[in-house]
């Protein structure tokens, strides 16, 4: 059982993720930008994992991941972007920021959960 | 697992109509010639999002759309295109044609709309004109060119990752446990080459400094391997090559890496944060409308049980318990609070109403050939919920009519003297506990002559009548039954059966409309709301021992009945003469047959009221009170009662009857056996 962040601006994004990831048995934790995402990860220290989409008002996924990577206990965490296939060169700037790996939307709960057992 | 999705639909569809509303305002801000990123940046994302969210949920038809629409926005985000005003015409199509398939999937009747797959033709149009170039790029090691149908393979991997791996999160033991668990034989041997390890001095304790050679076999695709290394492909050296299982390793060196690699000893460190709660900071939450209605009738009832205490409170001696009246008081002052408290949940901004009216004013003008611009004022003026459901309709045929009646051509307006583009000002404001809406144009105003003659012509009004019109009553023959002004049916404004229902749905939400107009110079619609509809401004009034209410805004005025000035006409029918009009009248005691103090017409109270323009003599016993009373429901509670829109109860724990005027009329047409249009109509004939 882990603690997840889920990152997403579409409300309907992270209730799907979040239920999909209890009903594995992890627990989950939601925010609705980046900003709002980097605040709750200096409030609460330590996360297990952070799922984050990348166009998101605010403060987008890449600018999150990049901010998370600058703090120490973020250094190692395994986040993971939650990107469309379209978004090609978003993958790459994900990556340069730090970021583990990707999901690729649209993913069915199944294999969100089996991806995140691949960084868990 | 298998988890339902369909759960999910519903935030889905909400959501996603609040993306086409923000992409629709952002499509109207936005400034052609000096495209501003942010803005293309926030219409983006609302097609992104729905795309995402179509494509989870299966929304494929949703998903293929916005698939193109986002592509070409893509494109302009970066720079590789420039957006054009046929760019922003076709989104704004395209956002009412989501809207469409939208609530067609929750009709779950989802299908390709002939909208769509214009819309949709069009963007591949755009984009295959000069489609810059977008390949994705793939980079792996080799291999790419293996296949085969052996359902068991013997793979050798070498993983010679970047320094840096670490610090992406990413873990050799977890990636070499996961291409473990593709592996079904026993055959699986990793060797990890430590000789890239410096000495301790040099050692970086967050760099990798390992790699692997592995060997496994089993019923794996090449593309399954190179899934698990999928996020450490870029920037990792990685080869995959298939092995017979009986070549002996020729890997150099052999040490044998157990599943405690010393480098990725480097785990995060974990500390917790004393006290500190995960704060998700949701400022809004979504409640169903009923549970709030519910809240809201229980506070009505908490109200009618503290008006009931007050009352009693009169009763107490206060030298025997001097605070009871003090406690009273503050019971009251506290409930009041809370009411207004409740009564604001159900309150949303007007804004909610009026950001329709931009996209309106553009289509509408641009199709009238017109130059027209739009303000809004008062955008925050908060307005019950449902009100402000119901008066969406008659605004939009408001302000079509301004557009399509009010203002005129540029060259008309030239040659009057005034600047060629129009103004329609919305505006919105609280006052004395109502919403006024008005709506104003610049244009040429109403015509009265022109007014007057149609009315005389289409019968509304006699040749004498004309003559003693006020202005008010002269611009009112606009909201009658039957009159449009429009000298030709067009498109835009309809055939002139909307302003009587303008009005009409206006006092169906006990609000009421009037019109200003200065030929020449424009006119001023102003409609009048209630704040709310749960709670009504009501007169108290008595007929024999029963109370009933009429709503304040349906009443006229109140006044003796003098003899002298009722007829009687044929049928029993009696009218009064009210200054230069004749009124027909009722007598609420007949209509709901019961006794009432005087039987003579001479001396009794008359309340003259109101509907859709017509204007009608209630005679009753006595007029009380007037006080706010809280609506309930008869149909809800009961059944729907003729004559009676809902009921309430005093202060004293009475039920009172809320009257409601048009359909006293028709039951007192019933009665007479007469047809509610002859009772007004021969009024007007004894004119």
């Amino acid at each position: 059982m882990a603690k997840v962040l889920v990152v997403d601006d579409s409300a309907s994004m992270r209730q799907m993720v979040s239920f999909a990831l209890k009903s594995a048995g992890h627990s989950t934790i939601e925010a609705e930008d980046g900003k709002k995402a980097l605040d709750i990860c200096s409030q609460v220290g330590s996360i297990d994992l952070v799922l984050t989409d990348v166009n998101m008002p605010v403060m987008d996924g890449i600018t999150l991941v990049k901010n998370l990577r600058g703090m120490p206990s973020f250094k190692f965490t395994p986040i993971l972007m939650l990107t469309t296939e379209s978004s090609a060169d978003k993958k790459t700037q994900g990556k340069a920021a730090g970021a583990t790996g990707w999901i690729v939307k649209p993913f069915t709960p199944d294999k969100l959960v089996s991806t995140v057992a691949r960084v868990l | 697992m298998s988890i339902d999705l369909s759960q999910f639909h519903q935030v889905f569809f909400e959501e996603s109509l609040e993306g086409l509303d923000l992409m629709e305002s952002a499509l109207m801000e936005l400034d052609v010639s000096h495209a501003d990123i942010d803005i293309i940046n926030t219409i983006f994302r609302s097609a992104h999002s729905i795309k995402g969210g179509s494509a989870t949920f299966d929304f494929k038809v949703i998903s293929d759309f916005t698939h193109v629409l986002e592509t070409l926005l893509d494109q302009i985000r970066d720079g590789q295109r420039k957006i054009t005003k046929d760019h922003v015409d076709l989104f704004l199509q395209s956002v009412d044609c989501l809207k469409h398939l939208l609530s067609l999937a929750q009709d779950n009747s989802l299908e390709v709309t002939e909208d769509a797959s214009a819309l949709q033709k069009q963007f591949e149009a755009i984009l295959e004109g000069d489609s810059p170039s977008v390949e994705a790029t793939s980079h792996i090691v080799d291999g790419s060119n293996i296949e085969s149908n052996d359902s068991s393979e013997c793979w050798d991997i070498t993983f010679h990752p970047s320094r840096d791996m670490l610090q992406t999160g990413n873990d050799g033991i977890r990636l070499l446990s996961s291409l473990k668990a593709l592996s079904d034989s026993d055959i699986y041997e990793i060797t990890c080459d430590v000789s890239e390890v410096p000495s301790f001095e040099f050692l970086d304790p967050e760099a990798c400094y390992f790699s692997w050679k592995i060997r496994c076999s089993g019923d794996i695709a090449y593309d399954e391997i190179k899934s698990v290394f999928e996020w450490v492909e870029d920037d990792s050296d990685i080869i995959i090559s298939k092995a017979s299982p009986e070549e002996p390793h020729s890997m150099a060196q052999p040490e044998v890496a157990k599943s405690d690699a010393p480098a990725e000893a480097v785990s995060t460190p974990t500390k917790k944060l004393k006290g500190a709660k995960p704060s998700s900071e949701n400022t809004f939450i979504r409640v169903g409308i009923d549970k709030v209605d519910e809240l809201i009738n229980m506070v009505g009832e908490l109200v009618i049980t503290q008006s009931m205490l007050s009352q009693l409170s009169d009763l107490v001696d206060s030298a025997q318990v001097p605070r009871f009246g003090e406690g009273i008081s503050q019971l009251e002052q506290n409930t009041r609070e809370l009411q207004e408290s409740v009564m604001r949940i159900r309150m949303l901004p007007i804004s909610f109403s009026f950001n329709r009216f931009p996209r309106l004013v553009r289509d509408l003008s641009a199709k009238l050939n017109k130059n027209i611009e739009l303000n809004i004022n008062g955008e925050s003026t908060e307005l019950d919920k449902t009100v402000m459901e119901k008066i969406g309709d008659p605004l939009v045929h408001l302000v079509r009519n301004a557009i399509d009646h009010g203002i005129e051509m540029p060259e008309e307006r030239v040659k009057a003297g005034k600047p060629p583009m129009g103004v329609i000002t919305l505006d919105a404001f609280h006052q004395g506990g109502h919403v006024f809406i008005q709506i104003t144009d610049d244009g040429k105003g109403l015509n009265k002559d022109i007014l007057l003659s149609k009315a005389i012509d289409k019968g509304l009004i006699t040749e004498s009548q004309a003559l003693t019109m006020s202005d008010e009553h002269i611009y009112d023959l606009i909201f009658q039954p039957g009159f449009s002004t429009a000298k030709a049916v067009t498109d835009v404004s309809g055939r002139g059966v909307g302003m009587d229902v303008v009005k009409q749905n206006i006092h169906a939400l006990s609000g009421s409309v009037d019109i200003k107009s200065k030929l020449g110079y424009g006119s001023t619609i102003t409609i009048r709301l209630p704040l709310t509809l749960a709670i009504l401004d009501g007169q108290l009034i008595r007929v024999g021992d029963n109370i009933y209410i009429f709503p304040l805004v349906s009443i006229v005025e109140s006044m003796e009945c003098d003899a002298d000035n009722v007829s009687l006409l044929a049928g029993g029918k009696r009218v009064f003469k009210l200054r230069d009009e004749y009124v027909p009248i009722l007598s609420l005691g007949e209509v709901f047959n019961i006794q009432s103090d005087n039987t003579s017409i001479d001396g009794a109270l008359m309340v003259v009221v109101e509907y859709s323009g017509h204007k009608v003599g209630v005679i009753v016993d006595e007029l009380l009170a007037q006080q706010q009373v809280v609506i309930k429901s008869l149909e809800k509670n009961y059944q729907q009662v003729m004559g009676v829109s809902g009921a309430t109860i005093l202060g004293d724990g009475m039920v009172a009857l809320i009257l409601d005027v048009q359909s006293i009329v028709s039951l007192f047409s019933k009665q007479k056996n007469i047809e509610g249009i002859s009772l007004l109509s021969s009024a007007n004939k004894a004119s």
